[in-house]
């Protein structure tokens, strides 16, 4: 989008009816790497390329636990990311202080959104230049929401925000209607290899993806670079292999059929 | 069912049970005012509970929890909300019963009372409480208790109600006496062994 007269601030309405400020905080979601987000009946995954600053720097941390039900994943502002996810800490153990239980998913990404909006109606503060996406689990069941700059929130059964998330969404799309039914090391393999869509260069390994799952019975946790640097190797192994050992061309046969459709996918648009 | 003022019993048909939201069923010994106080939060709790229309509800426990935090805080700025309340309440097929004080004590137990009851029928419970007795055993064991009650508190009333709560919902009987006995021989003739002189 080009600079025009109504984006100076974000209390100024532009004569299409649009908040350019509102706008651009979502432009700056799109620079940040990637993240993707996955749901079965009994469990959520979040899977995310972390990018480094130079060869000698860690890794961005990109997903933060925000209750033993609930997780996020950001992309765009980490700062802002980081700021929001210790307030959602708070609200979580805020609730639990009071309830002795835990705070319902839905419930907290709409005192997310709220907060948002705020900032988009003073003059004083600026929109929060991060997207989340929330992963979580309540009484209700495994739950994925996205959260926006412009204070809107979306419930999803898969999604992926940042770079190129575009095409870990084509790869997600193909696939989402199965995953209701996944298991969860399924649900985990789908969510690398969509992340892997959304890689420009370098190879994914265990330290630049970060993959963390919450789920029926397991409390949110990340896992390990090594246990996801095996998944990420097994998922190669089986691209190698010739098709006849592939299983049948017919049938939802999951992640093993996915792999021959990976190595024809392209990797950028 | 009674509301005592002071040492006299002075209403006679206050309502110290009420059902909280879907799930939960509170009772209140101790100051009467306080507690409607109390059930004015609690309603206001469970509106805004309601407002999410999310398919979350707050169950005994955590009302339980919330008003120990009540009471506790109440008990800390040395402005207690004078009752002890019990609660009780199914959700989800899980049974809950507890109770929390005006000084923020709380826990739970199969068998909870206020007052006196913690001195009289307690200790009956003690005894002849059982996991899995039928709702009829049930009324049976806490009709006797209140019948012990009702002979040796010096201020109560022959009218009590029952409330159950299931995972369908609450529900509060209509008020019902017990049958009490006076026919004791002591009682025929009290003056016997001291004569007065009026």
């Amino acid at each position: 989008m080009f600079r025009n007269q109504y984006d100076t601030d974000v209390t100024t309405w532009s004569p299409a009816g649009r908040l350019f400020q509102v706008e651009y905080a979502m432009e700056a979601v799109k620079q940040g790497s990637a993240a993707v987000g996955l749901r079965s009946k009994t469990h959520v995954v979040l899977v995310c390329v972390g990018k480094a600053n130079s060869e000698f720097s860690s890794h961005q941390k990109k997903i933060f636990k925000v209750d033993d039900h609930i997780g996020v994943a950001i992309a765009g502002l980490t700062a802002d990311g980081r700021v929001l996810s210790l307030h959602m800490r708070s609200e979580c153990i805020h609730y639990k202080f009071l309830y002795d239980s835990p705070l319902p998913v839905g419930r907290l990404v709409v005192q997310l959104a709220d907060k948002a909006q705020v900032c988009t109606q003073r003059s004083w503060t600026r929109p929060y230049g991060v997207g989340l996406l929330v992963a979580g689990l309540d009484e209700t069941g495994p739950h994925l929401y996205q959260n926006c700059p412009s204070g809107n929130y979306f419930e999803y059964q898969a999604f992926a925000i940042g770079a190129r998330s575009q095409a870990a969404k084509t790869y997600l799309e193909r696939k989402f209607e199965t995953f209701p039914e996944c298991s969860r090391n399924e649900l985990i393999r789908h969510g690398i290899i969509s992340v892997k869509e959304a890689l420009a260069e370098g190879k994914l390994n265990g330290s630049n993806c970060n993959v963390a799952v919450v789920g029926i019975g397991e409390a949110f946790n990340t896992l390990d670079s090594k246990a996801v640097q095996q998944i990420i190797d097994s998922l190669e192994d089986r691209a190698d292999e010739p098709p006849v050992d592939v299983a049948p061309v017919e049938g939802e046969q999951g992640a093993v059929q996915d792999d021959t459709d990976q190595a024809a996918a392209p990797m950028e648009t | 069912m009674g509301g005592s003022y002071g040492s006299t019993l002075r209403y006679k048909s206050v309502q110290r049970l009420k059902p909280i939201g879907k799930h939960t069923l509170l009772g209140a010994g101790g100051e009467i005012s306080d507690f409607q106080e109390i059930v004015r939060y609690l309603d206001e709790l469970i509106l805004y509970d309601n407002m999410w229309d999310d398919g979350n509800s707050l169950g005994p426990k955590e009302v339980h929890n919330y008003l120990n935090r009540l009471m506790y805080n109440r008990r800390n700025k040395f402005n207690p909300l004078w009752n002890t309340l019990v609660l009780g309440g199914v959700k989800n097929g899980q049974k809950y019963l507890g109770t929390v004080n005006m000084i923020g004590v709380h826990y739970e137990e199969n068998h909870v009372a206020t007052g006196f009851g913690n001195h009289l029928a307690r200790p009956i419970f003690r005894d002849e409480w059982h996991e899995d007795m039928t709702f009829e055993e049930g009324v049976k064991l806490l009709e006797k208790c209140m019948l012990v009650l009702l002979y040796r508190d010096r201020s109560a009333v022959n009218k009590l109600q029952i409330a159950k709560i299931t995972e369908e919902g609450a529900t509060i009987s209509e008020p019902y006496a017990i049958k009490t006995h006076w026919e004791l021989e002591a009682f025929k003739n009290p003056a016997t062994g001291a004569v007065g002189s009026w």
